[in-house]
């Protein structure tokens, strides 16, 4: 492992901790064994939830895919398909969880600002400080055919936007000034006049004009975190996230990553702590690191089988693959798309097609790999998986918190409603005893459990904070 | 749905739980220090409370954002509605959650999954309480224009169809988890929706399977649905206002009659009559309290008042539950009414056997008497799903 210093003044908490990300749209989620419960009934959600909170983690994270992911033109048949509105899982969580963080996963491109911060705030006000954004910008034509605004933005307009977006926001939860509204009936007035701004953008891609309904909650607003990988989108999370939700899991690539945001955020006048990162991540443990890496084989063979490896080929081939054999060796044919059309909304760009076909058959042929095998080593989310005894990867962490690559992982649990019981039972202990996890919840708010300083307050009284962003892009 | 034809011990009582109740004043008078208001614990009690004194549903407004240059006042602060109804969900039974939703300055793709989503944590309990913004400060926190009354019409007809296109999309048993073809899903059973409006189209399918209800309920206020819609099943029930009391039974009857004349038979919507309601309390008359809360602020509503005794408040209503199939409560202030409510006037209206019985894990549906229809696309028989063509790239 690479000596670990960071410069820029970043200091090492030497503490870990740990999110629960519900369900990403893809292969991960094992639907096949006896055990796999529902994706969709609300026991499985509280189970998962209740579990997490019992194991001190801080967030419980939803994504959000905003159209059915697609295969060859028809809805994608393989996979965990079919997932709750965030922010209304997320409130019905609200009222059976106490302290863990809940952050919904919500898109920039196809809400309004207004709206999105209201129901933000309506969910950090009724979780008692516990709500959190995960700010994400992903836009195409094939998603935006549900929505009234339709459309799409250039992939180099979709963080100005976002960026604006995300400022209108924040001056929707700055507009109310503390202790606004009356403490008691007997107050002659409900709220102070003149304490509530309005909130105005003007810009390239909407308008804003809005006097906030609620008051600041007791983290203040809601935590933000960012997810999206792009250098625009990193320089992005460092000058507006709390936390990144960070695709770099694996050592060395999570201290670059760490380098790499600490640069960013010192450029964007922040401090090198001010960000900080989780990556999403898979363990599969068990008592013996035998008996790990027999149940990994097992879970990988529950989440890639043959339809699913034939069906990974298709989607850079272009065309029907079924009467390959997934334990042969790769299809001898071209694709038939000069670019890769991965199945839509699982978040993977075009590459050249052909040059990518004859890459990999190459790379199958030379480590005698069958389709099966291939796909399984490209899809494995090998770099994002901790397998080992509970003791090994516990030990394994220890650098992670050491060094400050990262913040803590946000775990995605290959199994519902059971995934996160070996994690919590037997994983969390091991943390604690190396005095790298909490043994208890710093705080009731989510900004407080995961060591946020409070934002600054605008002062108060300012009469109107007027369009101070929607300059920039008008 | 006349009178002689409501059997007994069907009555349907709904409550609206909106802050600290419809009157502007009401913060003066509640329990509740303001600030509170806005809090989960008063959710949670107020709800809890409505659901133990055996309301079959609450209601929850979102109101509308202050005009400008208003500044925000008891009614102009407030959590989003459907998140307050997906909040209590898990804390409660037997209540149907019923959220406005507007469906103007809205996108109906979110407010579909929205309101299927809470239907999943509330086990089958949820509503559609459809509202139609024509307000100008909703319009520009948005960056659109005001809606004039022709286009409100439009856009919650839409949205409407929109929502119950999208609820049908998956049908009941797409979700196959077949191990042996290693198919989560089967996609015969997955339909676009391909809604093309007027004002914007919507693909689909859903992003979240069938709700467990099939198609949520949906009440609209009476005037807003064209009729045509009304015939088509936009509404599962209408909302019925009228100036005073004795009106509202006179509105009752002549809705009825319409809808009647413009809907096939056995199809019209259930009437559910609106009632703003100021009762004796506290040893206060209600009079009394009403004149001390309009001394503070007007209660300007379009609904009927009754102001009263929870005696005469239960002879009205069960003379309003002989030609409607609910009633609307909105109590001028929360705390107060809702306590002389649960004592009074519910446990006289049971005991006349005018009320249904408010049970344990039904389905809003259930309690409105209505069916749970296969899906729409389903019924065709055929795979009515069209895949598109191209493959061009996104
Ligand atoms: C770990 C991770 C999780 C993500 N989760 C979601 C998601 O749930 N929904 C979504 O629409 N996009 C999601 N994204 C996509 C990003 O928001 C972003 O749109 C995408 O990575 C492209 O942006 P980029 O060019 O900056 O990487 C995720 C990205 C990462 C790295």
């Amino acid at each position: 492992m690479t000596e670990a210093n960071i410069d820029g003044g970043f200091r090492p908490s030497g503490q870990l901790q740990l999110g629960v990300f519900f369900q990403g749209v893809n292969s991960g989620t094992v639907w096949k064994a006896p055990e796999s419960g529902s994706q969709t009934d609300f026991e499985s959600f509280r189970r998962i939830a209740q579990t997490a909170e019992r194991g001190l983690f801080a967030a419980f994270f939803l994504g959000e895919g905003l159209r059915l992911r697609e295969h060859l033109g028809r809805p994608h048949a393989l996979d965990v398909a079919g997932r709750p509105d965030a922010q209304t899982m997320l409130a019905a969580l609200a009222s059976v969880t106490s302290h863990i963080g809940l952050v919904a996963t919500q898109n920039t491109t196809y809400n309004d600002p207004a709206d999105l911060a209201h129901r933000l705030s309506t969910l950090d006000l009724l979780s008692g400080g516990r709500a959190a954004w995960n700010v994400v910008t992903t836009d195409n034509a094939w998603t935006g055919a549900n929505f009234r605004r339709g459309g799409y933005l250039d992939h180099a307009d979709r963080y100005i936007h976002a960026e604006a977006f995300v400022e209108t926001a924040k001056r929707i939860w700055d507009a109310w000034d503390d202790g606004v509204i009356a403490a008691s009936p007997s107050e002659e007035a409900w709220a102070k006049p003149a304490s509530i701004r309005r909130a105005r953008h003007e810009g390239q891609h909407y308008s804003v004009d809005y006097l906030p309904r609620l008051p600041r909650s007791a983290q203040y607003r809601p935590v933000l975190f960012q997810a999206g990988d792009s250098p625009d989108g990193r320089d992005f999370a460092a000058r507006q996230a709390d936390v990144i939700f960070s695709a770099h899991p694996k050592f060395d690539d999570a201290l670059e990553f760490r380098r790499d945001i600490v640069a960013r955020s010192l450029k964007a006048g922040r401090g090198a702590n001010d960000v900080k990162i989780m990556p999403a991540s898979e363990f599969i443990l068990a008592a013996t690191p035998q008996e790990a890496r027999e149940k990994k084989a097992w879970v990988r063979s529950l989440q890639i089988g043959p339809q699913q490896a034939i069906a990974y080929l298709e989607q850079f081939w272009g065309r029907e693959l079924q009467d390959y054999d997934p334990d042969g060796p790769l299809p001898e044919i071209d694709p038939v798309v000069e670019e890769t059309s991965e199945t839509r909304g699982s978040g993977f760009h075009g590459a050249k097609a052909r040059q990518l076909a004859d890459q990999w058959r190459a790379e199958a042929n030379e480590k005698g790999l069958s389709i099966r095998q291939f796909v399984s080593s490209k899809t494995s989310r090998g770099d994002a998986t901790f397998n080992g005894s509970y003791t090994e990867v516990a030990d394994r962490l220890v650098e992670y918190a050491r060094t400050g690559a990262v913040d803590g992982f946000n775990i995605s649990p290959w199994l519902i409603p059971t995934g996160l019981d070996d994690i919590v039972n037997h994983l969390v202990p091991e943390l604690q005893e190396r005095g790298i996890y909490p043994t208890e919840y710093a705080g009731t708010t989510l900004r407080e459990n995961l060591g946020l300083a409070t934002p600054l307050r605008p002062a108060a009284g300012v009469a109107d904070n007027g369009v101070a962003v929607g300059g920039r892009h008008a | 749905m006349s009178g002689t034809e409501q059997r007994p011990g069907r009555g349907l009582l709904l409550i609206e739980l909106d802050g600290d109740g419809g009157h502007p004043a009401a913060w003066r008078k509640s329990r509740t220090a303001p600030v509170a208001v806005l809090g989960p614990a008063r959710l949670r009690d107020t709800v809890l409370a409505a659901e133990s004194a055996g309301f079959h549903a609450a209601t929850f407004g979102d109101g509308a954002v202050p005009e400008n240059g208003a500044v925000p006042e008891n009614g102009a602060a407030r959590l989003n509605a459907l998140q307050r109804a997906a909040f209590v969900a898990p804390l409660t039974r037997s209540i149907a959650l019923v959220p406005e939703v507007d469906t103007v300055y809205t996108e109906p793709f979110h407010v579909s999954t929205q309101l299927a989503s809470l239907d999943y944590v509330s086990r089958g309990r949820a509503g559609w309480l459809v509202r139609a913004s024509g307000s100008g400060a909703e319009a520009a926190a948005v960056g659109r224009e005001p809606a004039g009354s022709a286009r409100r019409t439009r856009e919650a007809a839409a949205s409407i169809e929109v929502g119950r296109r999208l609820w049908d999309t998956w049908e009941d048993d797409a979700v196959i988890k077949d191990v042996a073809t290693g198919r989560y899903l089967d996609v015969d059973r997955l339909h676009y929706a391909d809604f093309e409006g007027p004002d914007y189209s919507v693909k689909g399918p859903s992003i979240i399977p069938r709700p467990l209800q099939g198609p949520l309920p949906v009440l609209v206020p009476a005037g807003l649905l064209p009729p045509e819609a009304l015939a088509g099943g936009a509404a599962d029930a209408v909302l019925v206002s009228a100036p005073t009391p004795d009106l509202l039974a006179a509105e009752l009857r002549d809705t009825a009659a319409s809808l009647a004349r413009a809907n096939p038979p056995g199809t019209q919507p259930a009437l559910i009559a609106e009632l703003d309601i100021v009762l004796d309390a506290r040893g206060q008359s209600a009079a009394s309290r009403l004149a001390e809360l309009d001394a503070r602020a007007f209660w300007e509503s379009p609904r009927a008042r009754f102001v009263g005794t929870a005696a005469e408040l239960t002879e009205l209503l069960a003379g309003l539950l002989t030609e409607a199939a609910g009633v609307r409560l909105h109590p001028a202030v929360v705390d107060a009414d809702l306590e002389e409510l649960a004592q009074l006037v519910l446990p006289e209206l049971r005991r006349r056997r005018l009320l249904a019985p408010a049970t344990p894990d039904a389905t809003f549906r259930e309690l409105l008497g209505l069916p749970r229809p296969v899906s729409r696309y389903a019924a065709a028989g055929t795979a009515v799903v069209h895949f598109p063509a191209s493959r061009a790239g996104n």
